[in-house]
C-alpha cells in the first residue's frame, strides 16, 4: 500500500545526467531500431507540435492590435514589431476588458482552496497512518473509495445545499451568499480533494518508521506532540508535492467556477472562456489574457517540478 | 466587493479553518487514556469526514435518485427510467454518445504511444531534461488556456485575399491545399478537439513511462543482448512486457480524466457543430436548459462508466506499489 519514500527517489524522471556511464538500458536499446534521422526526426516533430502553438500565441500577445488582426504571427520575423498594449489592455483597471478584478479572484479562490484542505487532510491521515480505533481500516477504504465519484454527480445536490440550506443554516450560495459565494468555492474545492489528499498523505506518513513514533510514545509525546513536532516536518516534502497539484487544479478548474461563482468572484478561467464566446475574434486580448492566467501557474510548476513530479508518481485519480 | 474585502475574506477562511484544526490539537492534548485516544482519533477526523459525508456521499446519492424524476427542477413528478431511455435514443443524445466514444478511445490511446515514443527517443539524449520540459508544460496550462493557444492554431479565413492568421490552415496554403474550417466542419471537428487533449495529457504518459523505463533492470537486457536481441525486437520483448503495469495505470488515469472533460469543448465550441460530450451535456442540460432530470441521469451514468476503470486503475496501482 505504501511506497517507500526511496522508490519514488529513484524513478525520478530527470536525473540530471544519470547512466551516462551505462548506456544498456532497455530504452537505449530499443532506441537503436528508431535512431539515426528517422528517430532524431520523430521527436524533433512531436517537441515542435508541442512548443509552436504555445509560441505562436505568445508572441501574438506582444504584437499589435492591427498586425495580429491582418497576417500571422510567423510575419515577425520578417517584419518585427512589438507592444505592451495587449497586457495594458488586459491588466488596466480602467480599462473595459481588464481581467485584474478576475486575476485577483482567482489568487483569493485558490490560496484557501489550497491551504484548506491540507490542513485538514493531514490532521485525517494521521489519525487514519498512526492512531488505533475500531473501525479504521474500513473507514480509510471507504474515504478512499470516494475518489471514484466524478464532480458532476455532486454538483446538482451540492449547489441546492449551498442555497437553500437545511436547519434555517445560512445559505453559501445565491444571493444572499456572504462574500458573493466564496465560501461555497472553497468548500467545494475542500471536498473535492479530500479523498485524494488524505490517501496520499497517509501513505507518505506510513513510511516514517514506527518504532520512531513507539519511542516517543515511550518518553511521552502524546499524538498532539507527535503530529507537530515529528509529522508535520517530515511530511513538508509530501504537504509540497499535494499543494502542488491541487493548486494547478483550483487555479486552472473552469467547471466548479462556473457552478458555483458569482459574477462578482469569477475567476480567471471562467472570464477567459466567456471572452471567448464574446470577442473569440480579438485574439490580440485572448492571447495576452491568457499568457496573464498562464504564467503563475508555470512559475510555479517549474520551481517545484521535483515535487509535482514526485506526486504524480505516487499515484493521483482525481474525481 | 473591493479588492481588499476580498482579501479580507480569504484571510477570515484561512484563520478560520487553521482555527478548527488548533483548537482540536489544543483541546485533545491533555487525553492520553485508551478512551482519550478515542475521543482524539474521532477529533482529527470530524472534519474531513463531516465534509466527505455531506459534499460527496450525500450528493451522489441524491444524483442517482433524481435521475428518475422529470425535467424540471421544482417538485417534478417520478418517471422511472425514462431519463436513460432518451439518453440512448434521443438523436442529440446518440451523438453526444458517440463523441465520447470517440474521446474515450483515441485520446488515452494516443496520448500514451506518443507519451511512450518520445520518452525513448530522449532517453539519454543530450537534453533530456529539456526535452522532456516541453512536453511536460502543458501540465501545467489550464485546459481553457490550451483550448485559446489551440483555437488559434485551427483559426480559419475564408475569403481568396485575406491571410491566413491561424498557424493550420498557413501550412495548408503553403503545401498548397485549400483553407479548412478545423472547428465547424463536421464530424472531424471532434478529432481536433481530442488533439488539444492528447497534447495536455501526452506529458503525463511520458514522465510515468520514462520513470519505468529507467527502472527496467539491467541485468534482464544484458541477458537478452546475450541472446542475440535488439532494437525493436527488445522494445516489443523486453521494454513493453517490464512497464505493461505502468502503461496500464497510464492509459486509465488518462481515461477517467478524458470522461470528465468539460473545459475544452466549452472553449473551443461551446458543445455546437456536433462537439458535444456528455461532461459537456450534464452541463448544458442543467443549467442552460434546465432539464436536471436528464443531467443527473447523464451524471450518474458518468459516474458508472468511471467506477470500474478506477477499480482496475487502483488495482494495477497498488501492483505497482507492491514490487
Amino acid at each position: 500500500m505504501s511506497t517507500p519514500v526511496n522508490e519514488v527517489e529513484t524513478v525520478d524522471p530527470t536525473p540530471a545526467g544519470t547512466g551516462k556511464g551505462n548506456p544498456k538500458t532497455a530504452s537505449a536499446a530499443a532506441k537503436e531500431g528508431l535512431t539515426g534521422r528517422l528517430g532524431s526526426g520523430l521527436a524533433l516533430v512531436i517537441a515542435v507540435m508541442w512548443t509552436l502553438p504555445t509560441a505562436g500565441l505568445l508572441i501574438s500577445s506582444f504584437r499589435p492590435e492591427g498586425d495580429v488582426r491582418t497576417n500571422g504571427w510567423w510575419n515577425v520575423f520578417s517584419n518585427p514589431s512589438f507592444t505592451l498594449d495587449n497586457y495594458r489592455q488586459v491588466l488596466d483597471g480602467s480599462s473595459q476588458t481588464s481581467l485584474t478584478d478576475n486575476l485577483i479572484n482567482s489568487i483569493v479562490i485558490t490560496v484557501p482552496g489550497v491551504l484548506i484542505p491540507i490542513s485538514l487532510a493531514t490532521l485525517a491521515a494521521y489519525a487514519f497512518a498512526w492512531m488505533d480505533f475500531k473501525g479504521r481500516d474500513t473507514l480509510f477504504v471507504a474515504v478512499f473509495a470516494l475518489q471514484i465519484v466524478p464532480i458532476q454527480v455532486t454538483l446538482v445536490p451540492l449547489l441546492q445545499l449551498y442555497t437553500d440550506p437545511p436547519f434555517n443554516l445560512m445559505p453559501l450560495g445565491g444571493r444572499e451568499a456572504p462574500a458573493g459565494g466564496l465560501y461555497g468555492l472553497w468548500i467545494s474545492h475542500t471536498i473535492f480533494a479530500l479523498p485524494l489528499a488524505i490517501y496520499l498523505l497517509h501513505n507518505f506518513m506510513r513510511e516514517i518508521p514506527g518504532e520512531l513514533i513507539e519511542s516517543a510514545r515511550v518518553d511521552g509525546a502524546g499524538h498532539v506532540q507527535i503530529f507537530t513536532r515529528m509529522m508535520l516536518p517530515l511530511m513538508a516534502p509530501a504537504i509540497a508535492a499535494f499543494g502542488i497539484f491541487q493548486f494547478l487544479w483550483v487555479w486552472n478548474d473552469l467547471l466548479v467556477a462556473k457552478v458555483f461563482s458569482s459574477p462578482q468572484v469569477q475567476p480567471m478561467t471562467v472570464s477567459l472562456q466567456l471572452l471567448v464566446g464574446e470577442r473569440g475574434q480579438d485574439w490580440y486580448l485572448l492571447a495576452s489574457g491568457a499568457f496573464v492566467s498562464l504564467a503563475i501557474p508555470l512559475v510555479v510548476f517549474i520551481g517545484l517540478q521535483r515535487y509535482f513530479v514526485r506526486g504524480l508518481l505516487a499515484g493521483s485519480v482525481k474525481g | 466587493m473591493s479588492t481588499t474585502e476580498k482579501f479580507i475574506q480569504m484571510g477570515i477562511a484561512v484563520a478560520l479553518f487553521f482555527g478548527v484544526m488548533a483548537a482540536i490539537l489544543l483541546l485533545t492534548q491533555r487525553l492520553r487514556s485508551r478512551t482519550g485516544e478515542r475521543v482524539q482519533a474521532a477529533a482529527f477526523l470530524a472534519p474531513a469526514v463531516l465534509l466527505i459525508v455531506i459534499g460527496l456521499l450525500y450528493p451522489a446519492g441524491r444524483t442517482i435518485y433524481r435521475s428518475f424524476y422529470g425535467a424540471s427542477p421544482f417538485q417534478a413528478p417520478f418517471v422511472g427510467i425514462e431519463n436513460y431511455v432518451d439518453l440512448f435514443t434521443d438523436s442529440t443524445q446518440l451523438e453526444v454518445l458517440r463523441n465520447t466514444l470517440l474521446w474515450v478511445v483515441l485520446t488515452p490511446i494516443v496520448s500514451t504511444f506518443i507519451g511512450l515514443i518520445y520518452a525513448v527517443l530522449v532517453d539519454r539524449a543530450r537534453f533530456e531534461k529539456f526535452a522532456k520540459a516541453l512536453l511536460f508544460l502543458p501540465m501545467a496550462i489550464s485546459m481553457v488556456g490550451a483550448s485559446i493557444i489551440w483555437k488559434f492554431v485551427y483559426d480559419f479565413r475564408s475569403s481568396d485575399n485575406v491571410e491566413q492568421i491561424g498557424l493550420g490552415n498557413q501550412v495548408l496554403e503553403w503545401i498548397g491545399l485549400d483553407p479548412y474550417n478545423f472547428l465547424l466542419t463536421e464530424p472531424w471537428n471532434t478529432l481536433f478537439l481530442i488533439v488539444i487533449l492528447v497534447w495536455i495529457q501526452a506529458g503525463f504518459a511520458m514522465t510515468i513511462l520514462s520513470a519505468a523505463i529507467k527502472a527496467i533492470p539491467d541485468d534482464i537486457i544484458e541477458a537478452a543482448k546475450l541472446d542475440g536481441v535488439g532494437g525493436l525486437r527488445m522494445f516489443q520483448h523486453i521494454t513493453i512486457p517490464s512497464i505493461r503495469p505502468s502503461l496500464i495505470v497510464v492509459l486509465t488515469t488518462i481515461t477517467i480524466a478524458t470522461l470528465k472533460v468539460f473545459d475544452i469543448v466549452q472553449t473551443a465550441t461551446g458543445g455546437n457543430f456536433g462537439t458535444s460530450v456528455m461532461a459537456y451535456e450534464f452541463y448544458r442540460q442543467n443549467f442552460v436548459s434546465g432539464n436536471q432530470g436528464l443531467a443527473t441521469a447523464i451524471a450518474t451514468v458518468i459516474f458508472l462508466l468511471v467506477v470500474p476503470i478506477v477499480v482496475y486503475n487502483i488495482r494495477q496501482m497498488r501492483r505497482l506499489e507492491g514490487r
